[in-house]
């Protein structure tokens, strides 16, 4: 099977573009054949996961060719795959909550007229994501990379109707775009030294490179995975992000496309290796970026604005393990499969409840939900579980892990690590206080009801997972399971034994919760949100996503307008001007030179006889000299 | 000799100030004839002083390129008096705009 | 022979049908013979691809006979893989065009039948400019494309034709002067060393001082940078693109402005190899300077065509960009460039061209949220305009790609600016996208209804061909890579080596263990 692993790409490549041509009689079935296609997705992937499974250790990565992509001079490029046990991973974590995510769709999207479009979006966002993980090329892999910044762009945009969305769709993109220009500036850098940008030969040839190369690279290639993965400072698109359909949130936002920057890292493992500068500015990054969002997550109002300031605070977290490299590279995937477990489940119930309140966004408009929606309340609560690191849940033991790590590199790296998970306990139990718990805020006319079960069954089956995904950790198995790829690193023996670290992140984790319960038990709920004058500054800053907007607004966004502006007025003026401005003053000599032209035929008569006088008489002169 | 090319500078000198001072335009195209056969005499009389047929066959050119001169010269005019209904030169300065 | 003939199709289309009657009864009849004689030349064309031996590379197809022997000028004609690829796109679209043109309102008292003549001529035009090989031939018809397109602006454009035609004119003559000078200053040359010749074979292994090299070159560079246009001598293209038809403008941006970049590739470096490199960096200045100022200015614009005009003048500076990298990479991605630059800036063209006449405004501000009346439309537009900022997986990006690589090899400050243009180019599109198709619906957009079948049939080619070249674009690259290396070679600066080829790495490692 796994020589026909490009059909992984090319069966919702080809479902996703069939139904986008296929017109209105298409939208009976539109819906299940998407379905269907990242259905088949999933079972080729299963098949190819346990026939590596099957293999030696060694053995377990397998590459195949297609087709000669681009070949001039020098460069070259192949369209080939390579099946190991990262992209194996990946393979599943996509097509997985992917399939369950579109099978949620059929019911979430039920009364929109372009549902057949929808689903021909999430196919080809399916392919593109396959190809970024599955690439053994760096520019295929940029393919796939720009395919989901498109799938993004086309679903944050669905609603295109809202002008909202519509810019929301074209920030998400541009800011990518940024981060693409680290990307590909790495690829060429890639080529100028190496002669390829073949991914496996990049990471072993980087050895023989400078630092300074293996460092500018991993910087180049830290800026691209900033972009997609939405951290700081290239994070101000993902909340306005959320703009897109609930469902997309949860595939794209959440659980997959966010987290191909910490894939990139633990993919580039070789070039970070080489650098210890790079390693350092990806934990920077990471911690940095973990601890706004949950900041930011702590302040929103919004349910999926909040579930984005966890998300970008999450995917922190696992680039703080890419960048304390082999050590943490296990670590990051690990939490980054959770995180798509818990996280698509968070937003998918999100999405449920939504449906449930007319599509009212905002939690100060919930409260006591847990009655009216009981499925949807139980699947809830076990991501928030897991997402807390209840122990026992998925994120206990991979958050755990990740701490764990953090403080073997540093101690104040691994206390910021730790601070952001009692911040997380926090915004997270607000979450569930403010929805399901407190008394009714609705608005009228709104009747909270359960959704239907084509909703409901994908939060059964992701809740489970949320509990079981630990169950990976089990002897160790996914350390031992991609040390081949990311490389084996020695066990660093902490200060404390591990349980007592294990104990401690919990207790900071239950005050988090135990202040958001009192905060938030003790008095009645607005149901407006205050001011932004009579709340802390610190709400306000959250609010205002620590400024992040008018940070970009005033150093990039207004800047370029201006210049744009001058430019055109120089253009006109300027360049044109002078041209232009040579064609009059050519004019005016002209109109010098007509006023002689009097148009009196024997004034013209006069200046011909003049003029013969004088050739004649220097012709006499001539001859007489 | 001498008389001859007195004579044929005599002429052209009429036929030029006739030109620059006229305003009838039939006028002023006599005039320009006057000039060519002041010309011409001139070319005959050299031709003659240096026993060479070369100016009397200039002379000869002269003669059939003045008479297509009138031919178009003529119907310009006319056609301009048929227009304009008077033959003055200087009414005709349209190519000034 | 074949060349010959396939430029002379279809002008010998454009003498029928200026011979056929006039008005409305015969108009259905003119279409459809001016359709017919491009499709043939299509269909030639791929005769041609299929004569030409890939593998051989050098100028094949070739013929010559003696024109005016006193100045050793040749009715030569020979192609390259060069040469190939932009005949092939000149055929490919003048289909596209015609059709296109179909429902063209035209000025009261202008015929149809000359407004498809001169599209002919011109195509005629072009295919004898990139197969001319020699320099004079190239110089006279290099200028005579002028004139088709000066009255395609002059008769058939909006309000402002007669000022861009004029302007468009008189600074593209001023170009092919100076180009003149160089032309007689190569029979000056050539004349003092024996008999005078203008055959590129003969002319590429010239010996002349520097200076001279110099100077001639830069008579040749300076039509071309007209043409092409390259900063700062760009400012007639807005107005021209402003001023005209759709297929008027997909002619000349598409089709004709490349005649700049492919005669900096063809005469440029294989005339003057030593002065081409000694220009370079000014060159190379100049376009990275065209790409961002380009884009900045397509984000600042508000009628659409000065924004697809502005967004080409960006697109050209990465081909001269590449052009003047002098590596096999990025030479070669300015050659497939200049190909999926048509394709892309065509289908831009005659889909806002088909907005504009629906809504009877060029101006962005006048639309709003058509994407919910139009699907298809918009869908198109999003297509062109994705191709536009080269997105992978659509043909420009291989193609831009690959310049930026090779350029990176020769110069890292000039490949690092130039990358910026990408966000530039997602601004330009995206924000025109967003403005035009989303949000509500405006008032007086009503009107712009879907594509017909008709208009989809035209655009499908060259949507199919941007796709489907973005994933596989290996057939025009094995056409364009040996006459690449030639001109590279040519030069002799030579592809720059990796720094740390991978097989050091591995040995090293070998070493330790």
């Amino acid at each position: 099977m796994l020589e026909l692993a490009w059909l992984l790409v090319a069966v919702p490549l080809v479902s996703g573009l069939g139904l986008l041509v296929w017109g209105k009689e298409g939208d009976r079935v539109g819906h299940l054949i998407g379905t269907a296609a990242s259905s088949f997705s999933f079972i080729v992937g299963l098949i190819c996961f346990f026939q590596i499974l099957g293999r030696d250790e060694g053995d377990r990565s397998y590459s195949k060719s297609l087709f000669t992509w681009i070949e001039a001079g020098p460069f070259h490029v192949d369209m080939a795959y390579t099946f190991d046990q990262l992209s194996g991973l990946f393979v599943l974590l996509i097509t997985g909550v992917g399939t369950l995510i579109h099978v949620y769709s059929i019911g979430y999207m039920e009364h929109d007229a372009r549902r057949r479009r929808f689903f021909a979006y999430l196919n080809i966002f399916i392919a593109s994501m396959l190809t970024l993980v599955l690439a053994s090329d760096y520019l295929v892999l940029f393919l796939g990379w720009e395919g989901v910044g498109l799938a993004s762009y086309l679903l944050i945009g669905f609603w295109q109707h809202k002008d909202s969305a519509a810019a929301a769709a074209t920030k998400a993109f541009v800011v990518n775009r940024v981060g693409d220009v680290g990307m590909a500036l790495a690829i060429m850098l890639m080529f100028a030294q190496f002669g390829t940008t073949a991914i496996s030969e990049v990471n072993v040839s980087v050895n023989a490179a400078s630092t300074s190369t293996a460092t500018a690279l991993g910087l180049l290639l830290l800026l691209g995975a900033c972009g997609k993965s939405a951290q700081v400072p290239l994070q101000s698109w993902l909340l306005d992000a959320m703009e897109g359909p609930t469902p997309v949130s949860a595939l794209i936002h959440a659980a997959t496309m966010v987290t191909a920057g910490v894939y990139l890292v633990v993919r580039s493992n070789g070039v970070f290796d080489a650098s210890e500068a790079a390693r350092n500015a990806v934990i920077a990054v990471g911690l940095v970026t973990l601890l706004a969002g949950a900041w930011i997550g702590c302040a929103k109002d919004d349910i999926k604005k909040a579930l984005a300031g966890s998300t970008m605070s999450q995917i922190g977290y696992m680039m703080l393990a890419a960048g304390l490299g082999p050590a943490g590279y296990a670590f990051a995937i690990f939490h980054l499969i959770t995180h798509g477990f818990f996280k698509a489940n968070l937003f998918l119930g999100a999405g449920s409840i939504m449906h449930g309140m007319d599509d009212d966004v905002e939690m100060r408009h919930y409260g006591a939900l847990r009655a009216a929606m009981p499925v949807t309340f139980i699947t809830f609560l076990f991501g928030y579980l897991a997402i807390i690191g209840f122990p026992g849940f998925s994120g206990f033991f991979s958050k755990d892990k990740i701490i764990e790590t953090a403080f073997g590199h540093s101690f104040w790296v691994g206390l910021g690590a730790l601070v952001g998970a009692g911040v997380t306990g926090f915004y997270m139990t607000r979450m569930m206080m403010m929805t399901f718990f407190s008394e009714k805020r609705w608005k009228e006319d709104v009747h909270p009801h359960e959704s239907p079960k084509v909703m409901t069954y994908p939060l059964i089956a992701l809740g489970a997972l949320s509990l079981l995904g630990g169950a990976m950790m089990l002897g160790g198995w996914i350390t031992d399971f991609l040390e081949p790829v990311v490389g084996h690193a020695e066990h660093e023996e902490l200060a404390i034994p591990a349980w007592l670290l294990s104990v401690l992140i919990t207790l900071v984790v239950a005050v988090g919760v135990a202040l958001s319960y009192v905060l938030y038990s003790r008095e009645p709920i607005a149901a407006e949100t205050p001011a932004d004058e009579s709340v802390s500054f610190f709400s306000r800053a959250g609010r205002h996503e620590l400024y992040g907007n008018e940070l970009n607004e005033a150093v990039v966004v207004r800047p370029t307008r201006h210049l744009t502006r001058f430019l055109v007025f120089l253009d006109g003026k300027g360049v044109d001007g002078f041209v232009t401005g040579l064609a009059d003053r050519l004019g005016d000599a002209s109109q010098l030179l007509r006023k002689p032209q009097t148009g009196f035929v024997r004034s013209y008569a006069l200046s011909i006889f003049g003029g013969s006088l004088v050739v004649v008489l220097a012709l006499l002169a001539a001859r007489l000299a | 000799m001498t008389e001859y090319i007195t004579l044929s500078m005599i002429l052209f000198t009429i036929g030029a100030v006739g030109v620059l001072v006229r305003r009838n335009a039939i006028v002023v195209f006599m005039c320009v004839e006057l000039m060519l056969n002041a010309t011409n005499l001139a070319l005959v009389a050299f031709s003659r002083q240096h026993g060479n047929l070369d100016g009397q066959v200039a002379a000869f050119f002269v003669m059939v390129v003045a008479a297509a001169e009138v031919v178009v010269g003529l119907a310009i005019i006319v056609s301009i008096y048929r227009t304009r209904r008077t033959t003055t030169v200087d009414e005709a300065s349209l190519l000034k705009l | 022979m074949i060349l010959t003939v396939m430029a002379a199709v279809p002008l010998l289309g454009a003498l029928a049908i200026t011979l056929m009657p006039r008005g409305q009864s015969s108009a259905t009849a003119v279409k459809v013979v001016a359709v017919a004689a491009s499709v043939l030349t299509l269909v030639l064309s791929l005769a041609m691809m299929a004569d030409y031996d890939v593998g051989r590379g050098g100028y094949q197809l070739t013929e010559k006979h003696v024109w005016i022997e006193q100045f050793g000028v040749h009715y030569a004609l020979g192609v390259n893989g060069i040469g190939v690829t932009l005949i092939l796109l000149t055929t490919v679209l003048t289909p596209i065009v015609l059709l296109a043109a179909w429902d063209d309102r035209l000025p009261t008292s202008r015929s149809v039948n000359s407004y498809l003549a001169w599209m002919l001529v011109l195509e005629g035009l072009a295919i004898g400019v990139f197969s001319a090989t020699d320099a004079f031939l190239f110089y006279v018809l290099f200028e005579a494309t002028l004139v088709p397109i000066y009255f395609l602006i002059g008769s058939y454009g909006g309000p402002q034709r007669t000022y861009a035609a004029v302007k468009f004119l008189i600074y593209n003559l001023v170009g092919g002067l100076l180009m003149l000078a160089s032309i007689v200053g190569l029979y000056v040359v050539t004349s003092r060393q024996g008999d005078a010749t203008y055959l590129i074979g003969d002319l590429s292994n010239l010996d002349v001082s520097t200076t001279t090299e110099r100077l001639l070159f830069l008579g040749f560079m300076a039509a071309f940078a007209i043409k092409a246009p390259l900063w700062p001598f760009h400012t007639w293209l807005p107005d021209a693109a402003a001023s005209s038809t759709p297929s008027t403008q997909v002619l000349m941006v598409s089709v004709i402005d490349k005649i700049g970049t492919f005669g900096m590739l063809r005469w440029c470096l294989e005339l003057f190899p030593g002065a081409s490199d000694w220009a370079s960096p000014v060159v190379i200045t100049l376009a990275v300077i065209s790409i961002i100022y380009g884009a900045l200015l397509a984000i600042g614009q508000d009628d659409l065509r000065r924004l697809i005009a502005f967004t080409s003048v960006s697109h050209f500076g990465f081909i001269i960009l590449g052009i003047f990298a002098f590596t096999s990479t990025s030479t070669a991605g300015s050659t497939l460039y200049m190909f999926n630059h048509g394709l892309s800036t065509a289908a831009l063209f005659l889909v806002t061209g088909i907005m504009i006449a629906r809504r009877g405004s060029a101006s962005i501000q006048d639309f709003g949220g058509v994407q919910k009346i139009a699907p298809i439309l918009s869908g198109v537009l999003l297509v062109a305009g994705l191709s536009s900022l080269s997105l992978p997986g659509l043909a420009p990006f291989v193609s831009e790609f690959m310049v930026l690589a090779g350029t990176f090899s020769r110069s890292i400050p000039a490949a690092a600016v130039a990358t910026l243009g990408i966000v530039l180019a997602a601004l330009y599109i995206l924000l025109m996208y967003q403005r035009t198709m989303t949000g509500p619906l405006k008032e007086g957009t009503e009107g712009v209804h879907d594509l017909k079948p008709v208009e989809v049939a035209s655009l499908a080619p060259a949507l199919v061909l941007i796709v489907g070249l973005g994933f596989y674009p290996q057939p025009l690259l094995n056409v364009i890579n040996p006459a690449v290396d030639e001109i590279v070679s040519h030069v002799g600066v030579g592809d720059p080596a990796p720094k740390t080829p991978t097989g050091l790495a591995q040995q090293t490692e070998g070493g330790e263990h």
